[in-house]
């Protein structure tokens, strides 16, 4: 499902001195593999998941995805693949708070092959126990509910790979154990193979499968 | 459904600015559209304004001056004409009608005129349009102290038939040059939309011989009406009257002697015309900085847009197509200004001149400034389309782990 190859990342400091932050010779995910990725803060994870959706340009490499490579596409390309094959969950959910939840959740959609589907959003805002907040704002509802909307605005396309980035890092512990198992649960019904990342033990915890990402990514190391 | 839905939510998300800069375009739209109608109405109605008549016969002066005090009721006669040159010229066989007038009185601002009653008896004012009275009325006798008014001096002085006036000396009103002579209201005119509504009109010896006018001028006239058997006559009277002549003035054709006054005044329309541009071209540039500087409030809701698949040129669009939105907004609402400022406008005309502008005529202006707005929108809307085009998604998306 998930290839990544030689993929590197480098930003110049303030200082002007070019930094490395993401080099990880290999790493794969099966079609429907659930793995947790553990890393401190700033230690590259989010730039990682950004160089697989192709949020990022990556300086060499290679990422494969569902059979795409990624990193070979233009940009316009890279976006229609994003949009067809990949869900993203956010660390601070990164809701549009001037749309609604409904439209929200149609937004995950409406670039993608399919188009914008209002029935098919309700019915996913539905599975996550949102249907009486359709019309409410991102704003009128608890970090646990805006949780809940972002899972489903990931999945409502029916990714083939979901990222989710430091998902619970905004929720108290009874919120992070349920969004965990929302988004483990969700993702298995729609067959997507889940790549995790966070720093929290208790989330990592979690899942069957999980890696060290300071063991996939040898930026710094000499 | 989706780009329209970014559109529409950006737009609810900027309310208020998005009214601040749609309400100044709708200005700006409405005021070009309503100098762009008041300059080429009034221009249309006062060149096409002759009350029926192809020329006016005057004293010795301005062809303009005499135009406008015999056909608009407007500005002070030149002088008088003896009544032997109103002869002259009604038995001179180019002349199919004369129909002379005297001014000098007025009625709490409403112009007195005196004429004889042949005027409203089949004189076509217009082409197919003859003077009618209105049901219970008559027109005034030649030798009764007796009058018949136009419908807007009616209506604004309240007089019915059987009411009775008193004039006062002079084209302006002054409250304390009031003439002992009363009058009888027999009749008054339908509505003719031209200055004659503004009228009030009495026999020609009445005005003549009002209690305070110089006896001498008492059989004077101040204009003659005239309608020419051919438009060669007009050419024939020019020369006669005005190239061999010195005693009077010939004033032919009555509308392009009003359309020289409106290229003499062109300057003014231009400097107008140049005031909406300018506004225009302000209120483009508000499109530009309102949406400019709300970009970097925009720039999240940007990123998670791409981050979700759209496409950095789907980005430029919506920002482009919202500008012009903003655009289409204040021309819609401009024309809700157009028409306030046009029927202010329009009735000001009135009441100074009787001239009628319409409102419900159509002119390219009206679908031009619109677009040419909403296209002018579209291109201030390209700046902040070019940076929310370079929107970078991954720093945009803060906070990173």
């Amino acid at each position: 499902m998930l290839g990544v190859t030689d993929l590197k990342k480098s930003f110049v400091s303030p200082d002007g001195e070019r930094v490395t932050i993401v080099n990880v010779p290999s790493f794969t995910l099966a079609a429907g593999e659930q793995v947790a990725l553990r890393g401190e803060s700033g230690s590259g994870k989010t730039t990682f998941l950004n160089l697989i959706a192709g949020i990022l340009a990556a300086d060499a490499g290679r990422v494969t995805i569902d059979g795409a490579e990624m990193t070979a596409l233009s940009e316009p390309h890279r976006d229609q693949l994003r949009a067809a094959k990949l869900g993203y969950i956010f660390q601070s959910f990164n809701l549009l708070q001037g749309y609604t939840v409904l439209e929200n959740v149609v937004l995950g959609m409406s670039f993608g092959p399919r188009g914008a589907d209002r029935a098919h959003a309700r019915k996913m805002l539905e599975r996550v126990g949102l249907a009486h907040r359709l019309d409410h704002f991102p704003g009128q509802l608890s970090s646990g509910q805006q949780q809940r909307v972002a899972v489903a605005r990931a999945l409502v396309n029916r990714p083939k790979l979901v990222l989710a980035d430091e998902p619970t890092g905004n929720l108290d512990h009874k919120h992070a154990h349920e969004s965990l198992e929302l988004i483990g649960e969700v993702c298995k019904e729609h067959d997507a193979a889940l790549l995790l990342v966070s720093h929290n033990e208790e989330t990592l915890a979690h899942f069957k499968k999980g890696r060290d990402f300071k063991e996939l990514n040898r930026a710094g190391t000499p | 459904m989706t780009l329209p839905l970014i559109i529409y939510r950006s737009l609810r998300q900027h309310a208020l600015s998005t009214v601040i800069t749609a309400g100044s375009i709708a200005l700006a739209c409405g005021l070009l559209m309503c100098v762009w109608m008041v300059k080429t109405q009034s221009q249309t109605a006062f060149t096409q304004t002759t009350t029926g008549f192809d020329a006016v016969l005057g004293p010795r002066g301005s062809k303009l001056q005499i135009v406008l005090n015999a056909i608009f009721h407007l500005e002070a006669s030149p002088g008088n004409l003896a009544y032997a040159d109103y002869e002259m010229i009604k038995r001179h066989p180019a002349v199919k009608t004369a129909i002379p007038i005297a001014v000098g009185d007025n009625v709490r601002g409403y112009r007195l005129v005196g004429t004889l009653p042949e005027l409203f008896a089949g004189v076509e004012y217009s082409r197919g349009k003859t003077y009618h009275v209105q049901p219970d009325g008559k027109i005034f006798r030649a030798d009764q102290r007796e009058a018949l008014v136009g419908a807007f001096a009616a209506e604004r002085l309240g007089l019915k038939v059987g009411s009775t006036f008193r004039p006062f000396h002079g084209l302006a009103f002054d409250p304390k040059n009031e003439h002992a002579e009363s009058y009888v209201v027999t009749g008054l005119l339908e509505q003719t939309n031209t200055p004659a509504d503004r009228v009030i009109w009495i026999p020609l010896r009445g005005l003549q011989t009002m209690s305070g006018h110089d006896p001498k001028a008492a059989t004077d006239v101040s204009a003659v009406l005239l309608q020419l058997r051919a438009p060669s006559a007009g050419f024939m009277l020019d020369t006669m009257i005005n190239k061999q002549g010195n005693k009077l003035t010939f004033a032919y054709p009555v509308g392009a002697i009003i359309a020289e006054l409106f290229s003499k005044i062109s300057w003014f329309d231009q400097v107008l015309a140049l005031v909406a541009y300018l506004v225009a071209l302000v209120a483009a540039g508000s499109v530009l900085a309102s949406i400019y500087n709300s970009m970097s409030a925009r720039g999240r809701d940007l990123a998670i847009l791409r981050a979700l698949g759209a496409r950095r040129r789907t980005i430029f669009g919506a920002v482009l197509a919202e500008a012009a939105c903003i655009g289409a907004l204040g021309a819609v609402a401009g024309f809700a200004i157009y028409f306030g400022l046009f029927v202010g406008v329009a009735r000001v005309v009135r009441v100074q001149t009787g001239v009628v502008l319409d409102l419900s005529a159509r002119h390219p202006v009206l679908w031009i400034c619109p677009v040419a707005m909403i296209g002018l929108c579209a291109l201030g809307g390209i700046v902040p389309a070019l940076k929310a085009y370079r929107t970078p998604v991954a720093e945009s998306l803060a906070p990173v782990s």
